[in-house]
């Protein structure tokens, strides 16, 4: 498999009149082609952030300080502006959270699935654009696409508009999809066939995506990578195997414990005592000390990330 | 004692009809709630559960009286209080409380946390200052709030903080009944656990009776004694949590369940796109109002609607196929 993106040692910091706030803080990582991701973490874990920078959509104060983001050959965190208004939404998308939010209220979705087409292929006919968009509404399980085309976002449901702001991420056959909590807004059974949809296309265009989530369920069902976020950094990086059936970190674990389970019942749940720390009072060391059950004196230096067992760790308490 | 008396909340037959406007001179009917029965049994935990724009809430809201049923009774000590604002409903009122889904939202933001807890006190209860202070102190040793943090702002709070805040406040005036719609939605995994834990610690401590209002299933199979499936308006399915997790049998519960992502069972079946949406609650069919969505339909569903059926053990079910 070859690699689509390689993402190395990548820092963005906030600057703010409070202090320097590093909510993405030297973290690697790398997908292949047809590969799907997860970054998962708390709010606040930088994950979202993460999936900014990867298109550079960083607004000021904060800015990426340091690191490269490799994708086809070319650094996406030196790029001017003019290059990277033409990979966004072309070989890179992105999915938000809120569809009501990504969808311009008044201009029908027909218009902007076709804007969106033209954007990247001025050469392309409207008809053909057009078509291409009824295409793409029907591949991602809308009822009626071509009636639908000439629908304003308010006139669809929740659902309905996240599979349009699907069909408009996937229109121009991007090789790197990043998904942010794209179904954090929707019902369980909405949320079910959204996901299938784009694990589906995923591994049917040989496309990669990024998936960004904070459940811990919907990454055990669709990714094949995952990538642990704790106040900034990667604590916990490996296969999906590895990293959710035997987790290593104590965040990690911590995490998996907590899930109310489907399967057996327990009166109480585990608890991670706390909340995570702000990023402007982070602990000394490791960040998750003051949290963690098995914190002691040599926590006091943040640890180094090692290989174990197939994944990247980053615990003194591991070895 | 006998089941009905330990029924402390009746409702029966209840409609919450919304009147909404279709056009300029025209306005049509969306049955929010559409002859909801339920007994609430004391000390237990019964949750609701359904996709949005089930009615799950609004049931909350009118039990809670923030909305008044049009049809209907809501008993609660044995008074009908299914009509009645809260300011209408007396004594009665301070013993149903509500914890809300977004604590930022539902904490005043100019009020300390002092003054939100008292303010309950002062209305529903003659004590004078110190009592007051007195009752604070053990809520919030109840709940764990440091006691240091009484004259801060809810903003100082994190998300599992404020709703720390907004259960103490619920849970002062010592109810018997508690809604909680979605507490736990909008906070953090490692919170959630926390903010669960704590309502399963209160409940034993403090004998609440909980209605718990949710679309995450893993947590209704975590806490419930009892389960109401509700789609479009009316129960579907009603039981014990064992009944509902290990028999369930309306084909809507079953759509749910499959749906719902579980990490010990990570495949993600091509079934789900089977699921469809959950239609318009205006102009609903004549027949059965899940048909539309049911791989069971059949000509007969579409007939007439079904009705609630008493199975026995006090299992209900709302379907002619099963």
């Amino acid at each position: 498999m070859s690699e689509m993106l390689r993402v190395e040692n990548l820092k963005t910091y906030f600057d703010t009149r409070k202090g320097l706030v590093k909510a993405v803080d030297d973290i690697s990582f790398s997908i292949n082609k047809g590969e799907i991701l997860g970054i998962v973490g708390e709010s606040g874990a930088g994950k979202s952030i993460t999936g900014f920078s990867l298109i550079n959509l960083i607004d000021s104060p904060g800015e990426i300080v340091d690191g490269s983001i490799l994708f086809n050959n070319r650094d996406l965190a030196h790029l001017s502006e003019d290059e990277l208004s033409k990979i966004r939404g072309g070989e890179i998308s992105m999915i938000f959270q809120d569809p009501q939010m990504s969808l311009n209220p008044v201009i029908t979705i027909g218009k902007q699935l076709i804007e969106t087409v033209l954007y990247h292929n001025p050469e392309t006919s409207k008809q053909d654009a057009h078509k291409k968009s009824v295409e793409m509404l029907e591949l991602v399980g809308m009822p009626a696409p071509e009636k639908r085309m000439a629908s304003y976002p308010h006139q669809l449901s929740g659902g309905m508009k996240q599979r349009v702001v699907i069909a408009m991420a996937l229109i121009n056959s991007p090789k790197l999809l990043i998904a942010d909590e794209p179904t954090t807004a929707l019902d369980v059974t909405i949320q079910a066939q959204i996901l299938f949809l784009m694990k589906k296309l995923t591994k049917e265009f040989g496309s990669s995506l990024i998936l960004i989530t904070h459940d811990i369920a919907v990454v055990a069902q669709m990714c094949d990578k995952i990538a642990v976020m704790y106040a900034g950094r990667i604590v916990e990086y490996g296969s999906n195997k590895d990293v959710l059936y035997n987790p290593k970190h104590p965040y990690t674990k911590g995490l998996i414990q907590c899930l109310p389970r489907l399967n057996e019942e327990k009166t109480r749940l585990y608890q991670i005592p706390g909340v995570m720390p702000s990023l402007l009072a982070l602990p000394v060391g490791c960040y998750f000390s003051d949290r963690c059950p098995y914190a002691d004196e040599e926590c006091k230096v943040y640890p180094e990330t090692i290989t174990l067992e197939g994944r990247l760790v980053s615990c003194h308490k591991v070895k | 004692m006998s089941q009905s008396q330990m029924n402390i909340l009746k409702i029966e037959n209840i409609e919450k009809i919304f009147e909404i406007k279709v056009s300029a001179f025209k306005s049509k009917n969306l049955y929010a709630l559409n002859k909801i029965t339920l007994e609430v049994e004391r000390g237990k935990t019964i949750s609701v559960v359904g996709e949005s724009g089930c009615g799950k809430t609004t049931l909350g809201k009118v039990v809670s009286g923030l909305y008044q049923a049009e049809k209907g009774t809501i008993k609660f000590h044995g008074q009908d209080i299914a009509h009645k604002k809260p300011l209408q409903r007396g004594l009665l009122q301070k013993d149903i409380q509500m914890i809300f889904q977004d604590p930022y939202s539902s904490l005043n933001p100019r009020k300390k946390v002092k003054d939100i807890l008292e303010q309950p006190l002062k209305i529903h209860t003659k004590l004078n200052k110190a009592d007051r202070m007195q009752a604070i102190e053990k809520t919030c040793a109840d709940v764990g709030i440091d006691l240091g943090y009484l004259s801060r702002y809810p903003h100082q709070f994190s998300g599992g903080q404020r709703q720390r805040i907004a259960i103490a406040r619920a849970i002062i005036l010592n109810p018997e009944l508690v809604i909680a719609d979605e507490p736990i939605s909008a906070l953090d995994v490692s919170i959630q656990a926390q903010v669960l834990n704590l309502l399963m610690d209160l409940q034993q401590k403090l004998n609440l009776t909980y209605l718990f209002i949710t679309h995450d299933i893993s947590v209704v199979k975590h806490l419930s004694d009892y389960v109401a499936v509700m789609y479009l308006g009316e129960i579907v399915e009603y039981g014990t949590k064992e009944q509902i997790f290990s028999h369930p049998q309306h084909p809507y519960t079953k759509m749910l369940f499959l749906a719902v992502p579980d990490i010990d069972n990570p495949v993600l079946s091509e079934k789900v796109l089977e699921t469809g949406e959950i239609p318009s609650p205006i102009d609903l069919p004549d027949g059965c109002y899940f048909a539309g969505r049911c791989p069971l339909k059949d000509a007969d569903c579409e007939k007439e609607h079904p009705p609630l059926v008493e199975k026995g053990d006090q299992y209900k079910v709302r379907c002619i196929k099963v």
